[in-house]
């Protein structure tokens, strides 16, 4: 058997046994939910009605209805958009990138991390397809032989490069959650056979896809989630890096930065760690899994957003140094007009929060606390948002022509659906932690016995 | 001749991996093994062969990127692309070489989603999974924490018991089946 060194903390508390972590996994999905769930998930459903009414309002009469003017033409929604797509990299980044690097601690945090994911980049999708203005004709943007004559796609626009990626990152995402799920779905299968109720053993029969656990079955299943790790890491970060050159690749001072893929790829990775951290305080303790998800996980995802955090103020930095050192007036102004103009404020949030916090986590004591963690994390998740706001905002607010110089406000229906996604992102997730078995126990079985804190003690004795 | 079927339950993966040898060693047959997880060396123990899921995803692989290719060297270069020329960015669409660079991320794109997809398909395929499949396992302790071990052997056979019993089995199930 596998050994593992003394010195490296346990990654599961408690005597457990399989059994153990059996009952303990199920446990959330065969209760009943209590108070704090329900107050959760009608605020979240409130939100979520809200949105949905402001996205109609926003349909039936026009983009018009958003804050945009002719100078901000592209503001909150893409914004939106990139914040949502770029939380759901962190899921991909624990659950493919850490198996590939062999990392043990993602066994307990890959399912919740990969299902913000999927949930995130949902929501994500929402704003382009509403920015449609004609949400009834998206599937044009795929490349289906149509009657319109010579209707196709321009594969040289970084926008149908967007199209392909997040199609593709959705759907393989949802795929490799699948497929880890499939055994734990049916460990619930099994156990309820005994005591819950026909129908929710109908329903748990049916998502098992008929698991049984084979010799030869398990076999295929550790080779396909390699695979399918091994094309996700390309993926994700291919995903962000065309996000990035739907601004990179145009000619608007502030956004024509050849530094922008990697850029938004290690800023994607940091605000997605925080969401993960933010969702996972709260999951450990409502559905009492404070042996599986320990302090010890939330360490190494503070390093991680440490380390991202320190690049991504690099990067910002190297922005300023690089059209400072360009030569090139309107790239200069590009950037001494984000940091001084109008919207100064974003910028010093999104400074303060993304560069300045997160360097506390060099304290060991505050990167080993849950509440520490918890308030910062929400900085971070703020943070974010003002990065994409100030690049997006700053970059267009004042254009070519001073004459056409103008702000941007939000209007209620901007706001609205905003809070609107946020609300359906905590529906979904929120039905997930009910419903889903939220760590994977199949893997997790697998470390017990080498990163088990009892019986780590007692290979050491 | 009629014959039997030995499930041999298990509460320990190393035991169990100890069993399998042993009972390989002395030339029986294991039907098959029912795992909550995956034992690592169990394939190899049990004389499985390599897997080719990884081969079927290359393959898929090579499919969707000259899927990719062909879809965009049609709508922007050969078919569509000249009944409707783009000149853009000072690029005009004649010909595929000179505007692969812009081309590249949606053929690596497609790239990843036939393989990933079809693999995937494969996977349930080859494994016989589907929405509703009912469980082949005889025990559903084998998702919780048991190990079930199937063999078929001889009526007649009185070793394997004793074989099982000494390599730490922790219950020994028989039933005999109608040999035609």
């Amino acid at each position: 058997m596998h050994q593992e060194s003394e010195i490296r903390d346990p990654l599961i508390l408690g005597n457990k046994t399989y059994h153990d972590i059996t009952r303990e996994i199920a446990l959330p999905v065969e209760g009943k939910a209590n108070k704090y769930w329900w107050i959760l998930f009608g605020l979240s459903v409130v939100l979520f009605l809200w949105g949905i009414g402001c996205m109609a309002y926003t349909i039936g009469t026009g983009i018009g209805v958003w804050g945009l003017n002719k100078t901000v033409n592209w503001a909150w929604d893409i914004t939106n958009f990139v914040w949502w797509i770029g939380i759901g990299h962190a899921g991909t980044l624990i659950s493919a990138v850490l198996l590939l690097f062999r990392q043990k601690w993602r066994m307990a945090i890959n399912r919740s991390a990969e299902a913000m994911t999927i949930f995130g980049v949902v929501q994500a999708g929402l704003f382009p397809l509403i920015h449609m203005g004609r949400p009834w004709l998206a599937y044009w943007v795929f490349p289906i032989p149509n009657t319109y004559g010579s209707l196709w796609q321009n594969f040289n626009s970084p926008l149908l490069w967007d199209v392909f990626a997040i199609s593709t990152y959705l759907t393989v995402s949802t795929v490799f959650w699948y497929i880890g799920l499939i055994p734990d779905f049916a460990m619930i299968r099994d156990r309820m056979s005994k005591t819950i109720s026909p129908m929710k053993k109908q329903l748990y029969t049916l998502l098992a896809f008929g698991w049984s656990g084979r010799a030869k079955h398990w076999q295929r299943f550790e080779e396909v989630s390699l695979v399918l790790a091994g094309l996700a890491t390309p993926l994700v970060f291919s995903v962000h890096s065309i996000v990035s050159m739907d601004f990179a690749t145009s000619v608007i001072p502030g956004w024509h930065t050849t530094i922008f893929p990697p850029y938004f790829v290690l800023g994607a990775l940091f605000s997605g760690f925080a969401m993960v951290e933010t969702l996972l305080i709260i999951v450990r303790k409502v559905v009492h899994m404070e042996a599986y998800i320990t302090i010890k996980h939330i360490e190494y995802m503070n390093i991680i957003i440490l380390f991202t955090g320190s690049m991504v103020g690099t990067a910002y930095i190297t922005e300023l140094f690089m059209a400072w050192y360009s030569g090139v007036e309107f790239e200069q102004y590009a950037f001494l007009n984000r940091a001084t103009g109008p919207y100064w404020w974003a910028y010093v949030s999104m400074m303060s929060c993304n560069v300045i916090i997160p360097q506390l986590y060099w304290i060991k004591k505050i990167r080993t606390s849950f509440i520490a963690t918890f308030i910062l994390s929400i900085f971070v998740n703020i943070g974010m948002w003002f990065e994409r706001f100030v690049i997006i905002v700053t970059s267009l607010h004042r254009d070519f022509l001073p004459s056409a110089w103008s702000m941007f406000s939000p209007t209620f229906i901007d706001i609205g659906i905003f809070l609107g996604t946020i609300g359906f992102f905590f529906v979904l997730f929120l039905m997930y932690a009910r419903t889903f078995p939220v760590v994977a126990q199949a893997e997790l079985k697998t470390i017990l016995k080498s990163s088990g804190s009892e019986y780590k003690k007692r290979s050491h004795e | 001749m009629s014959k039997k079927v030995i499930h041999a339950i298990f509460d320990d993966e190393e035991i169990l991996l100890q069993s399998v040898k042993e009972i390989r060693s002395k030339k029986y047959d294991i039907e098959e093994v029912y795992s909550p997880f995956p034992v690592h060396g169990l394939d190899h123990a049990l004389g499985l062969k390599e897997t080719r899921m990884a081969i079927t995803a290359f393959i898929y692989g090579c499919i969707g990127l000259s899927f990719g290719g062909l879809l965009i060297y049609y709508i922007m270069i050969s078919g569509v692309g000249k009944s409707w020329p783009m000149n853009i960015g000072g690029k005009p669409n004649f010909t595929f070489y000179q505007n692969v660079p812009s081309f590249v991320p949606i053929m690596f794109e497609c790239t990843v989603l036939f393989a990933g997809h079809l693999m995937s398909l494969t996977y349930f395929y080859r494994n016989k999974l589907y929405p509703g499949a009912s469980t082949k396992s005889p025990d559903p302790r084998t998702t919780d924490d048991k190990f079930l071990m199937e063999l078929i052997v001889e009526d007649s056979d009185k070793e394997i018991t004793k074989i099982l019993k000494s390599t730490g089995a922790s219950e020994i199930n028989e039933k005999n089946i109608e040999d035609e």
